[in-house]
């Protein structure tokens, strides 16, 4: 349950900075007072846990059906229908396992870590706005949390390598930490061109800002200032891959290489929380880039006015937002089943030699363009 | 070792590195998922760039050539099988060419064009392996299951005509142990068009990926006198670009009778001898078996009717003294069998050279000062089979 | 090549033309002097037989060897006679296609022994190994020579006529 304690802190503290903002559970159990205060955080800890546990289920599905379309098999189709429960089915398993120590690991470091990587990527869900009002917490920094908790992963998978007393572990730590420290600085630089074109850090307004326009999508940002915000886009979706160690930048733990890499020696339930961390900050960086870039939960082709304010709305909204990043997954899902992996040095090469270039010019390119 | 009592001279600044690095020795292997069997390379890598590596293998060491002197010619063919076990008929065909040149026995034409089909077949299967894995190795998983598609039909062709999917033991000294069944040569002949088709596919989505391309030009490159000196045979040799096939320069069963190519290296996306040209020699080489085949189903049932595919040879096959040794073209290079007869009817002395053995001894020369990465894209060129190097 | 004309090239390093009894005529080259022929073979433009096939070695042993060994008993170091094992060098030329056997018939001092070819072909250092491994022929001047194929603390060389098989190895029974 170490895993339990930074989100509904994280949630805690974020409520704290909330100040003017509107979120659902605030409304629910009325802003200022203490006990509303609290409440509302172990409710929306306990909507977060849930969205956060049950999205990556959703998606270890989806990955295995669609690699197994790609590759001309089947994939799970037993359990459930559809296959739709295995991925349960592997987490009862997994569950069950024994959960194996190596006598030389560093116990305390070994221990925690995969718990650490797991709750910051369960504090970020906090972040996202699902819709206008279905969100945890509204916090006026949102986008600078939300990178300082995806950061917060690399020193778990640093602390997992460190600990396992492997060397294959050990050296998939070292790949990692020089992977996500570099592929920071594209990404913050274009995380930057979305606050920089709205003005604001939370991702909520964001989203607000970019409804409406020419049949709804025109003030999605990568259509209002094409010129440097697609490219934008595309640094930063590279970049997001390399930090959620995605295929082909999946040298963290590239398994042909390095075994397994950071998380060779784990083995249950713990190496299940590595697996849930996966693909929940798939989810969770492809939302970031959906409610910067791609107009959040904003409907194409139906004006937010029509169906703004009912609960059958927010449902709406929070639907397009999770088919909206449903869909760059899935163009995750599709890079890994077809590209192979790159070399550690290429991986460097890409971020300073292309990707941050890139993204300075289009941070300037906006400047221009808002400035115009 | 900087010497931390000194005192910098006046006037200078010094820099004191006050961390001592080590070279960290990393076992990959006996189980590494990309040493495609349990190879062990002892590598000492600085960071990620090996210093050195050590091979060690011998770790399914059966001792073949001593089961050889213990068993009769015709017990042995299923031994053959065993160390290629990706090309099992390339193995058969080799072993009995050399028991039926030491025996002079003489094979029947049928028995002899079925052989070729059945080695290229199994060129083709085990290149599909090594295209496979090698993404695999790569990280490329998808390759690896469209190339086992096009072999689950190569097996099951193997399965028609002799029963088995992996060791076969089809060819016995003399010839074949049956004919082949109604209808297979069409089949042959259907998987050879739709082979051809697919090819396209391993070429669109690995050959000629941006990434794949990074990954293996310029890494491993062996030039060719480095591939000469140590013995390398097959693509490995023909990818640093010598044109060395023994089909071609020594022709054996029919080669002589068909066309085909030699592709060779020819440093298309970087040097000549690197990864990827080793990696497109197979791959091209499975075009040039399925041209072969065509042609050999034409000529077989042409010439020859359907019946004999067995020499007459005595039941238990006695050889009087000689000494033999055959090469012949497998998928990983030349397979030798170097055969020592006293007339009894076990061999005296069976050697088998096996050509991944050799192939795998140029590691250590190659290996140092690449990356850990790159390691596994070279050992994965050069396509070994540890059934053979420990034979 | 013609066998004779190859010799010739060699000089008086060959000993024997050996065409009978075999289906691959091969020379007997003088087993000081192997070092120096491998060179000429691979380096003479006239021979360019620029890779080395394999190295095998054979055990060829007199009656008395056999005699024990039915019995069990392996013959001892010592007692193995000049001539009982023999090195067979595949060569190979990748410009002609032509193949040639070399033979070498071992001198035995303490233990059949030749010198090894490792500087001339380096492909000849792992076959070493395995002929080290399997037959127990010693190479002189090998970088590592060391068991390849059998673990390190494998007893005997299994390829010796007279090679007793282990009953156990390690507490495991191989009856």
């Amino acid at each position: 349950m170490i895993s339990a304690l930074p989100p509904a802190a994280a949630i805690f503290l974020a409520q704290g900075t909330g100040g003017e903002s509107r979120s659902l559970f605030r409304d629910l159990f009325g802003a200022g007072s203490g006990w509303g205060s609290f409440a509302s955080a172990v409710l929306g800890f306990a909507v977060v846990f849930a969205v956060a546990s049950a999205l990556p289920v959703l998606f270890t599905w989806a990955e295995r059906r669609v690699s197994g379309r790609m590759q001309q098999r089947r994939g799970p189709n037993r359990v459930g229908p559809f296959g739709l429960v295995q991925a349960v089915a592997d987490g009862v398993k997994l569950m069950f396992k024994e959960d194996i120590i190596p006598a030389n690991a560093e116990r305390f470091l070994f221990a925690l870590a995969p718990g650490l990587v797991l709750a910051g990527m369960i504090a970020a869900f906090a972040l996202i706005p699902f819709s206008e009002r279905a969100i945890v917490v509204d916090a006026p920094l949102g986008v600078y949390l939300l990178a300082a908790l995806l950061s917060l992963q690399v020193l778990g998978v640093v602390m997992a390598g460190w600990a396992s007393n492997n060397k294959w572990s050990l050296l998939g730590a070292m790949r990692e930490a020089a992977q996500m420290v570099s592929y920071e600085i594209p990404m913050g630089i274009c995380l930057l061109i979305g606050v920089l074109s709205f003005s604001t850090l939370s991702l909520r307004e964001m989203s607000l800002a970019q409804a409406d326009g020419w049949l709804n999508v025109g003030n999605w940002l990568i259509f209002r200032n094409p010129l440097f915000a697609f490219p934008a886009f595309v640094v930063l979706y590279v970049a997001l891959l390399a930090n959620t160690k995605r295929a082909p930048f999946d040298l963290p733990e590239a398994e042909s290489e390095l075994v397994s890499g950071f998380h060779t020696e784990y083995s249950g339930i713990r190496f299940s929380f590595f697996f849930l961390e996966e693909y929940a900050s798939m989810f969770l960086v492809s939302a970031l880039a959906v409610c910067m870039f791609l107009g959040g939960w904003n409907i194409p082709f139906l004006p937010g006015s029509v169906v703004t304010g009912s609960v059958g709305a927010e449902i709406l909204a929070a639907l397009v937002l999770i088919v909206k990043s449903f869909a760059l997954v899935f163009v995750m899902i599709w890079l890994r089943w077809t590209l192979p992996r790159i070399r550690i040095d290429q991986v460097m090469n890409l971020c300073y030699k292309y990707l941050t270039p890139i993204a300075f010019v289009c941070l300037i390119g906006t400047c221009w363009w808002e400035l115009r | 070792m900087t010497d931390l009592e000194s005192t910098p001279k006046e006037g200078t600044r010094e820099i004191v590195l006050d961390v001592r690095t080590q070279d960290m020795e990393i076992n990959m292997g006996p189980q590494h998922p990309s040493t495609h069997g349990v190879l062990r390379v002892v590598i000492t890598a600085d960071g990620e760039i090996i210093t050195s590596a050590r091979p060690y293998v011998g770790y399914i060491h059966r001792c073949a050539e001593k089961i050889a002197e213990c068993v009769t010619y015709d017990q042995f063919v299923p031994y053959t099988d065993r160390y290629d076990y990706l090309a099992a008929m390339n193995n058969n065909l080799g072993y009995c060419l050399a028991v039926e040149k030491a025996a002079e026995l003489e094979v029947p034409p049928r028995a002899t064009w079925i052989r070729m089909i059945c080695a290229e077949l199994n060129r083709i299967g085990s290149h599909l392996i090594a295209f496979g894995t090698y993404g695999l190795d790569l990280g490329a998983f998808t390759p690896f299951l469209y190339g086992f598609r096009e072999r689950e039909w190569m097996m099951s062709l193997f399965e028609k005509i002799c029963g088995a999917r992996l060791t076969y033991s089809f060819m016995f000294p003399g010839g074949l142990a049956n004919d082949a069944p109604e209808g297979w040569f069409d089949e042959v002949l259907r998987f050879c068009d739709v082979f051809d088709r697919k090819w396209r596919e391993y070429d669109a989505l690995l050959t000629r990926n941006k990434i794949f391309i990074e990954r293996t030009r310029d890494v491993g490159v062996i030039p060719a006198e480095m591939a000469k000196a140590y013995g390398l045979t097959g693509p490995c040799l023909r990818g640093s670009g010598v044109r060395f096939d023994l089909r071609e320069s020594a022709p054996y069963l029919f080669y002589d009778r068909v066309s085909f190519d030699v592709p060779v290296g020819q440093g298309e996306m970087g040097t000549v001898g690197d990864c990827w040209d080793r990696y497109f020699v197979r791959m091209a080489e499975m075009l040039q078996s399925t041209r072969i085949i065509r042609q050999c189903v034409e000529l077989c049932l042409a010439e020859t009717t359907p019946g004999e595919v067995m020499a007459k040879k005595p039941k238990t096959l006695k050889i009087p003294p000689t000494e033999v040794y055959v090469g012949v073209e497998n998928p990983r290079g030349e397979l030798g069998h170097y055969l020592v007869t006293d007339g009894k009817d076990k061999a005296f002395r069976l050697k088998i050279r096996g050509p991944s053995f050799c192939n795998l001894s140029i590691i250590p020369a190659i290996l140092p000062g690449t990356m850990i990465a790159d390691a596994v894209a070279i050992i994965g060129s050069i396509d070994i089979v540890l059934g053979e190097v420990d034979r | 090549m013609e066998l004779e004309t190859i010799a010739e090239r060699l000089g008086d390093a060959v000993l024997e033309i050996v065409t009978e009894g075999t289906k691959d005529p091969f020379l007997v080259v003088e087993a000081s002097r192997i070092r120096e022929v491998m060179a000429l073979c691979r380096d003479d433009s006239s021979l360019a037989f620029d890779l080395l096939v394999s190295i095998t070695g054979a055990d060829y042993p007199p009656r008395e060897v056999k005699k024990k060994a039915k019995k069990g008993e392996p013959a001892p170091e010592s007692e193995v006679v000049p001539g009982r094992f023999e090195l067979v060098y595949h060569l190979l030329s990748t410009k002609t296609g032509g193949r040639l056997v070399l033979k070498v018939r071992l001198p035995h001092e303490d233990a059949p022994s030749c010198d090894s070819i490792s500087e001339v072909h380096p492909a000849a250092e792992w076959h070493e190994r395995e002929a080290f491994d399997l037959l127990g022929i010693r190479f002189f001047g090998h970088p590592d020579l060391r068991r390849i194929l059998c673990c390190e603390d494998w007893v005997g060389h299994p390829l010796r006529k007279d090679y007793v098989f282990p009953k156990e190895f390690h507490g495991i029974s191989a009856e």
